[in-house]
């Protein structure tokens, strides 16, 4: 008896134009810097343009990041995300408030330390509510498309009304704390001090997501969710909680991302959450739908072809990130990373 | 022959049709029945909504996608009147260019955005209106040398349409040419609804409501799914944009806050939701009492708001301004109890 033929699988490498296929929504990112670089000129005004796009991509990116999981696992869309970051502003606002001694002082550990205690209040709050949010008006309508986008418009507008009873209809100014206000020059260029905050608060999310994702249980069950839902319920988990939890964390991050917005408006308004979903709807639908990788990477485009076009021609700015989403769709109808579904 | 008019589209309930015989009496006899400027102009603010709602249904309830810029569509037919009538002499025929400019331009661009969403998935393409309407509302009010701003526009109408042109008097009523230009805007409204109460009785509206039933079933039948869901966008932009060219014309101003806004997208969803999706004949009553309900509930709310102005949190709850939260729990309400909305609930009842 001849032995048996040898079954050991074969890994076959990717061929160049596959990687480069894979691999080219990150090279956006780096080409755009670059492209922004040649077109500004000026190095210094450069710096500061492109650490003001990054700030702002990650802020987009914290809010936007709950909205692409929770429709990648259980194929909801929710409109009403945008008031969970107005509710988170204005919980963190009143914190900040209410600890005015901490913020007024130049001491920057007090000030820092107001900060992350308005975030937590407001993740802890914008949570809360998602959970009711979810019980209240997702849970019945699971499945139908149409009612989603229907019933959560209805939520949007109750919660934004509802700030408007507990806070008034006024908008409310507020000033940075005090250590976080002005800019550190770096060579040439002014680098504002909140912004480098933002963007280090949004790489360590950044970060501390994909690791919960990539490295632990759970973040192995919420993938295996999204790509088939079916599956991983055949297998013994309650993907209904799963979700809930997805939720959750998905709202509190839009009321994180609430906070630090309006620490860099230095404004808020009930309706700021609804204006903000228009960038967060971009920047969902040009990363892929679901995918949180081509989340971060679209919210660091947006946020930077912004802060480029302000400052080349001022009246394209609000176009662009349309122009932005069209030769998107153009390259990739899917978006940049389409989640694949094996549905 | 009243059969043929209305497709063959019955109302299907006794009660139906006398409501909808008396909103028929009503707005075609609002200049002798209800005197007043405000009361006409709630007429013709009806007559403009049913048109705009039902065009919207053709979408939402019809073809079931949901779109965001149907406001957007509107504003395009209410822009292209005042601008042709600012750049063009005062006539018939600038009113006549800005129309149909309008409409043109709606149906492109509701192409345009078919062609990049539709493909994929229908929810892109709720997202997508909404980035675009946005972005069209920020372009208006930036580019204020041609659009003004938030100040939006005035222009003249031909002098037939104004109160400066009188008539003689019936039934006691001045004959002007306010009244004259409310007949216009009924009569257009009127001949435009049957119209799409004659396209979604025909074939193509059986195809539209076997797409939103199961779009893959469709697919599978034979119909490009694809091509009539946009066919539909566009006829439905057109339409809206009609609907905004007559309010153009009724208002004598255009401006962000009366034919662009949010505000004005979510009182459209609101009227096709409550009044019923799926039925043109929702969009008639979901118009009447939305509109009805804006004018004259905020003074019964500001009434209420001063009798319990001594309680905690109530008179802030039914402040005048936060009416838009009490519609907002209607809509969650009727989303769940009453999908079919009011003609649904009444069709059942036998």
């Amino acid at each position: 008896m001849s032995a048996a033929p040898d079954h050991t699988p074969t890994f076959a490498r990717l061929s160049l134009a596959d990687r480069l296929s894979l691999s080219a929504p990150y090279l956006l990112v780096p080409a755009l810097v670059a492209i922004g670089f040649l077109v500004i000129g000026a190095p210094s005004s450069w710096l500061t343009l492109t650490v003001s796009g990054l700030a702002m991509g990650m802020m987009i990116f914290i809010m936007a990041s709950g909205l692409t999981l929770v429709f990648g696992l259980m194929d909801i869309i929710n409109f009403g995300h945008g008031a969970f970051i107005s509710l988170g502003a204005f919980m963190g606002v009143s914190v900040l408030f209410w600890l005015s001694s901490w913020t007024g002082a130049p001491s920057l550990v007090l000030n820092v330390a107001a900060v992350l205690l308005a975030i937590l209040a407001a993740m802890v709050f914008t949570g809360a509510i998602g959970w009711a949010f979810e019980r209240v008006i997702v849970r019945p309508v699971y499945g139908s498309h149409l009612k989603q986008i229907l019933i959560t418009v209805g939520g949007l507008i109750v919660l934004e009304q509802a700030i408007h009873v507990v806070w008034g209809a006024e908008e409310i100014y507020l000033n940075r704390p005090e250590a976080l206000r002005g800019s550190i020059t770096f060579g040439n260029s002014a680098l504002e001090r909140y912004r480098i905050l933002a963007v280090v608060i949004g790489l360590a999310i950044f970060v501390a997501m994909r690791l919960v994702l990539r490295r632990t249980k759970i973040g192995l069950i919420v993938r295996a969710g999204v790509q088939n839902g079916e599956m991983v319920e055949a297998l013994g988990y309650r993907l209904k909680l799963v979700f809930i939890g997805v939720f959750i964390a998905g709202s509190a991050l839009a009321g994180l991302g609430g906070v630090m917005w309006a620490l860099y408006e230095q404004v808020i308004t009930a309706g700021m959450g609804e204006s903000m979903m228009i960038l967060i709807f971009i920047v969902v639908i040009i990363g892929g739908l679901g995918s949180i990788e081509g989340a971060f990477i679209g919210a660091i485009l947006v946020g930077l072809l912004q802060n480029y076009v302000a400052f080349l021609e001022p009246k394209v700015a609000l176009i662009s990130n349309i122009g932005l989403m069209t030769a998107i769709l153009l390259w990739r109808p899917q978006g940049m990373m389409p989640v694949v579904k094996a549905k | 022959m009243l059969v043929n008019l209305i497709s063959g589209d019955r109302p299907r309930s006794a009660i139906l049709t006398v409501l909808l015989l008396g909103v028929l009496v009503c707005l075609a006899f609002a200049p002798f029945l209800f005197p007043g400027v405000r009361a006409l102009d709630t007429a013709a603010t009806i007559c403009v909504f049913i048109l705009l709602v039902a065009s919207y249904d053709l979408l939402l309830g019809y073809t079931g996608i949901v779109s965001f810029a149907h406001t957007m569509f509107f504003g395009f037919g209410a822009y292209g009147v005042a601008l042709a009538s600012i750049h063009m002499e005062r006539g018939w025929d600038a009113l006549f260019v800005g129309t149909l400019a309008g409409a043109l331009a709606a149906a492109v661009v509701a192409f345009v955005i078919g062609l990049f969403s539709l493909r994929v998935r229908a929810i892109f393409f709720a997202m997508i209106t909404l980035a675009v309407a946005s972005a069209v509302a920020v372009l208006v009010s930036q580019l204020f040398q041609l659009t003004g701003g938030e100040d939006g526009l005035t222009y003249q109408i031909p002098r037939e349409l104004t109160p400066a042109f009188r008539l003689g008097e019936v039934f006691g009523v001045r004959i002007n040419g306010r009244i004259l230009n409310y007949y216009l805007v009924f009569f257009t409204c009127l001949a435009l609804f049957l119209v799409l109460l004659r396209i979604v009785n025909s074939p193509f509206g059986s195809v539209l409501e076997a797409i939103r039933e199961n779009d893959f079933r469709a697919e599978a039948i034979g119909y490009r799914v694809v091509a009539y869901r946009t066919a539909a966008s566009c006829l439905s932009a057109a339409m809206a944009a009609l609907a905004g060219s007559l309010y153009a014309i009724w208002l004598r101003y255009v401006g962000p806050d009366t034919t662009l806004s949010f505000e004005i997208m979510l009182d459209v969803l609101l009227m096709v939701v409550i009044g019923g999706m799926g039925t043109m004949y929702g969009a008639v009553l979901g118009a009447v009492i939305f509109v009805l309900a804006q004018n004259y509930l905020q003074n019964l709310m500001g009434a209420g708001a001063g009798l319990t102005a001594d309680l905690p949190l109530i008179p802030q709850l039914l402040d005048p301004n936060r009416w838009l939260m009490w519609l907002g729990i209607l809509f969650i309400l009727s989303v769940y109890f009453f999908p079919t909305g009011i003609v649904g609930r009444l069709r059942s009842r036998k």
